[in-house]
């Protein structure tokens, strides 16, 4: 297998405080990988680095074949990585339809978007992403009355527009029902098919229905790194996390 | 299915409210003398700026206060060229012009100008001047957006930087008496191409260019907006940061609005120009560049046509109180503002609109006799009505 994603002693501080020191991860391709740990390890801090919102201070991160560390934002979503952000950010003045529109990868520039025209290719898209995330019948709704989980479910679907090769989400379920839940567990199952993603997630049950395999952070390190079981079992994991 | 039935609201409204306003403004000539035409004329022109703000401060979310800085280029753009037409037919100045073997325009003479600046030579040619009315100001607005966004200052920031560069040009102006005209302006046309512009036809005329140059405005504005970038420049509004992980360039949309904002600012300048004769000082600096989003404010930031209804009836507002309350008109105009700002925040259209929709939801209630609910179902297993 190949790694799309190799990240080699990353380091960032924010004002003295190491969020990252010295962290080595690697994603293969395919893969969905659940990155778990107790608040402030760094696993948000990771994403961000990825994604270019934070510049690390050292280290490497090397998506398939470019160094994406030093590049800007819309630099890297254009190579084919996408972010989902902990609290839910969808366009709320726009429809649902136009979120989703304005998510499709062409035309970026001023004047390709001044002239773009809906075709069919894009309604299709369209469609088919909105019956993934069971908005089919709020197209025409504006994003802003959605409920907290539709709003969740919208933004994978803006990314599943973008059709990324990395997808990065940032607790797809905080804040949504159990039943709410286990229909974002089955989406990320379809959706993770032909791509490697990357979820930070602290509900263990939720981390058991959908993970491959499981990377454990603490204080900006690795900790430990394996299957679910493995990592359950892993003492030091259960001291600093699972154990209370 | 998808796509057909287009969402009603956070659009800017129809076609049927910039077709109407245009049809009743071109009724005016009619209907009024040549005074109040005159008057409605110089209105107009203020609503360029006012559809401007519409799109980079309704829709683009950058609140510039110096908007009279771009409608003050195309109005001198227009004036130089106008003054130099009018200085060569002159001969007021000419005993001193013919002693320096050019045609000056008189303030130069008077202020002891030796010769023509570099600057102002190429404004002796008709398609130069339109040329520079149409690049200049939006250029130079582009590059400024852009080299502040790139750098993500945004917000008040910008706005206060687009506030000083509008005084810094007055005070230039003012300054530079010479070789601008000074606090005076420039002023004192006699023809445009050689037609004499102080004509009562030629005055009507140019009120039709005028008000079909704002339908032409409102409509290509219009255009933005219901395009993808515009769509997108509301997401930039409501959140920039986001918009770049859609793999959008903020910088570059937000200085493409700004210098279209610039655009329609200074065709509105150089009309002005032409109909009221005169450039000046006290249209570039702080107060016209803030009484333009106080027009953009009352009429509705959100609504290109109400930008325009706007910009009337501040200014009609103005003309009644300062005709009939000579001595407390300021006062009253601005208690009008502080009103339409506290209980009408989206101005007057959005007022018409909120009554246009209760009138047709009470319609469609009355032939369902059930209450039209558009909201989306909160939660699972709610789906709204079909």
């Amino acid at each position: 297998m190949t790694a799309i994603l190799r990240i080699e002693s990353l380091a960032v501080s924010f004002d003295g405080l190491r969020a990252v020191d010295g962290l080595d991860f690697q994603v293969e391709d395919d893969e969905l990988r659940c990155v778990i740990g107790p608040n402030g390890a760094g696993k948000t801090t990771l994403l961000d680095m990825i994604c270019g919102k934070t510049k690390p201070t050292a280290g490497t991160i090397r998506f398939q074949d470019h160094e994406i560390a030093e590049m800007i934002e819309y630099e890297v979503t254009r190579l084919g990585v996408g972010r989902k952000f902990q609290n839910p950010s969808t366009y709320e003045d726009l429809t649902v339809l136009e979120n989703l529109e304005i998510s499709y990868p062409e035309k970026r520039g001023v004047i390709g978007s001044l002239f773009f025209k809906r075709d069919r290719a894009l309604m299709d898209k369209i469609d088919e992403v909105a019956g993934q995330i069971y908005l089919s019948e709020h197209l025409h709704a504006k994003a802003g009355l959605l409920s907290h989980g539709q709003k969740q479910w919208l933004e994978i679907g803006m990314l599943l527009m973008q059709a990324p090769k990395l997808l990065l989400l940032d607790e797809p379920v905080a804040g949504m029902s159990p039943r709410e839940r286990e229909l974002t567990a089955e989406l990320l199952h379809q959706v993770s098919g032909g791509r490697s993603t990357i979820v930070i997630e602290h509900d263990m049950a939720f981390v058991r229905m959908i993970a491959h395999r499981v990377t454990v952070m603490h204080q900006g390190k690795v900790l430990a790194e394996g299957s679910m079981e493995e990592v359950q079992n892993d003492d030091r994991v259960i001291e600093v996390y699972l154990g209370h | 299915m998808v796509g057909q039935r287009r969402a009603r609201e956070g659009r800017p409204a129809g076609l049927i409210p910039p077709l109407v306003l245009t049809a009743l403004l071109l009724l005016v000539p009619f209907a009024l003398d040549s005074f109040r035409q005159q008057l409605a004329a110089k209105y107009l022109c203020f609503a360029f700026p006012a559809v401007a703000l519409v799109l980079v401060w309704g829709y683009g979310g950058i609140l510039s206060l110096g908007q009279g800085l771009y409608f003050g280029m195309g109005s001198y753009f227009m004036a130089m060229f106008l003054k130099l037409e009018a200085a060569a037919q002159d001969n007021t100045g000419s005993a001193l012009s013919q002693f320096y073997g050019s045609s000056l325009p008189d303030f130069m003479v008077w202020n002891s100008v030796e010769a023509l600046p570099w600057w102002w030579r190429p404004f002796h040619s008709f398609s130069f001047t339109i040329l520079a009315i149409l690049v200049i100001p939006s250029l130079i607005a582009f590059l400024l957006a852009y080299a502040n966004f790139r750098k993500r200052v945004g917000g008040v920031y910008f706005s206060i930087i687009t506030l000083a560069l509008a005084a810094i040009a007055s005070i230039v102006i003012i300054g530079q008496q010479g070789y601008t005209g000074g606090v005076n302006g420039i002023t004192d046309f006699k023809t445009f191409l050689g037609v004499d512009i102080l004509s009562d036809i030629v005055k009507r005329q140019l009120y039709f260019l005028t008000v079909f140059a704002l339908l032409l405005a409102t409509l290509a504005a219009r255009f933005v907006l219901q395009s993808r970038t515009g769509k997108i420049l509301v997401a930039i509004r409501d959140r920039e940061d986001r918009v770049r992980f859609s793999g959008y360039n903020p910088a570059t949309f937000k200085a493409f609005v700004f210098a279209a904002g610039a655009f329609l600012s200074a065709v509105g300048g150089a009309l002005f120009t032409m109909q009221e004769g005169l450039a000046s000082p006290s249209l570039v600096g702080i107060v016209p560049s803030i009484e333009m989003v106080i027009y953009a404010a009352v009429g509705g930031r959100l609504s290109l046509t109400g930008a325009i209804a706007g910009t009337l009836l501040v200014f009609s507002a103005k003309t009644f109180f300062s005709e009939h309350v000579p001595e407390i008109w300021l006062f009253l105009l601005g208690t009008f503002f502080l009103l339409v700002v506290v209980f009408l925040p989206s101005g007057l259209a959005g007022l018409c609109e909120k009554l246009v929709r209760a009138e047709w939801r009470s319609r469609i209630g009355a032939r369902r006799s059930a209450p039209a609910s558009e909201k989306v179902g909160r939660g699972l297993g709610v789906s709204s009505p079909p």
